[in-house]
């Protein structure tokens, strides 16, 4: 993909956009709609502009070459391809037993109602642990990104 | 249909760019999208898993996902932005304050 080979780090960042919308789109042939409707909300509009404003916030030049590690990079992922195509070769190509029944439509309801009863009863506590987690995500970013506060403080 | 072998080959190949990318790029915010590449490559998994065992559980874990990659982006970036106060540069190579 296009997200490590390009120099320019914006360039980077939309061809992460485009593949940000292939996803997308591919949850859409899945048949999780509301998956894909989140996907482009939250990884496209709001992460990537993230991304997009500390890109250009921090103003960088064309970025020079590749990490002179390389030869490293180079030996584990041939060595993962070659494990992925082993594996693919040992397991054959069997389809894996699909379970009788409907689409994702557990029941006769629609693909978002399955997912909210799922998560606001069974995982409830995963639910309320998540928010928790962006929480201290959003004091921590906070304050690591305010000015000179150890200065003031130490 | 689709078999689902293509989802997971699709998934690999998409972690392994991430993989790559963060052990060959020097800029520190091309290494956390590649992070971001392989959160992806997981959830194509998760969502393509939860399609074809007809199970809704996978696609709850995707929002999770979700949650924790936007929760990791916003302390990364800020931690990006911290170091480039300090340092005015964003190649990791600058960076060897935990050195020893």
């Amino acid at each position: 993909m296009l997200v490590v080979a390009v120099r320019n780090p914006i360039y980077s960042a939309l061809a992460l956009l485009v593949m940000f919308f292939h996803v997308a789109g591919l949850y859409v042939t899945l048949h999780a709609e509301f998956l894909a409707a989140v996907q482009i909300i939250v990884y496209a509009g709001a992460i990537l502009v993230l991304y997009l404003f500390v890109v250009m916030l921090l103003n960088m030049r064309q970025d020079d070459r590749y990490h002179r590690q390389w030869p490293m990079a180079a030996v584990v992922g041939g060595a993962l391809a070659i494990e992925a195509v082993i594996l693919t070769a040992m397991k054959g190509w069997t389809t894996p037993v699909v379970a009788a029944g409907t689409e994702t439509t557990v029941g006769g309801i629609s693909n978002t109602a399955a997912i909210g009863d799922v998560l606001y009863s069974t995982y409830l506590f995963p639910f309320e642990v998540a928010s928790l987690i962006l929480l201290v995500a959003m004091i921590g970013a906070i304050i690591l990104a305010k000015k000179d506060l150890g200065e003031r403080e130490a | 249909m689709i078999p689902l072998s293509y989802y997971v080959i699709l998934s690999g190949i998409v972690f392994l760019t991430g993989v790559v990318g963060v052990l060959l790029r020097r800029n520190i915010i091309i290494i956390l999208l590649s992070v971001e590449l392989m959160l992806n490559a997981t959830n194509i998994n998760f969502v393509a898993f939860s399609q074809y065992l007809h199970d809704v559980a996978g696609q709850v874990f995707v929002f999770f996902a979700l949650t924790v990659a936007a929760a990791e982006v916003a302390v990364g970036l800020a931690i990006i932005i911290a170091l480039y106060r300090a340092k005015a540069a964003i190649n990791i190579d600058e960076f060897q304050l935990l050195k020893w």
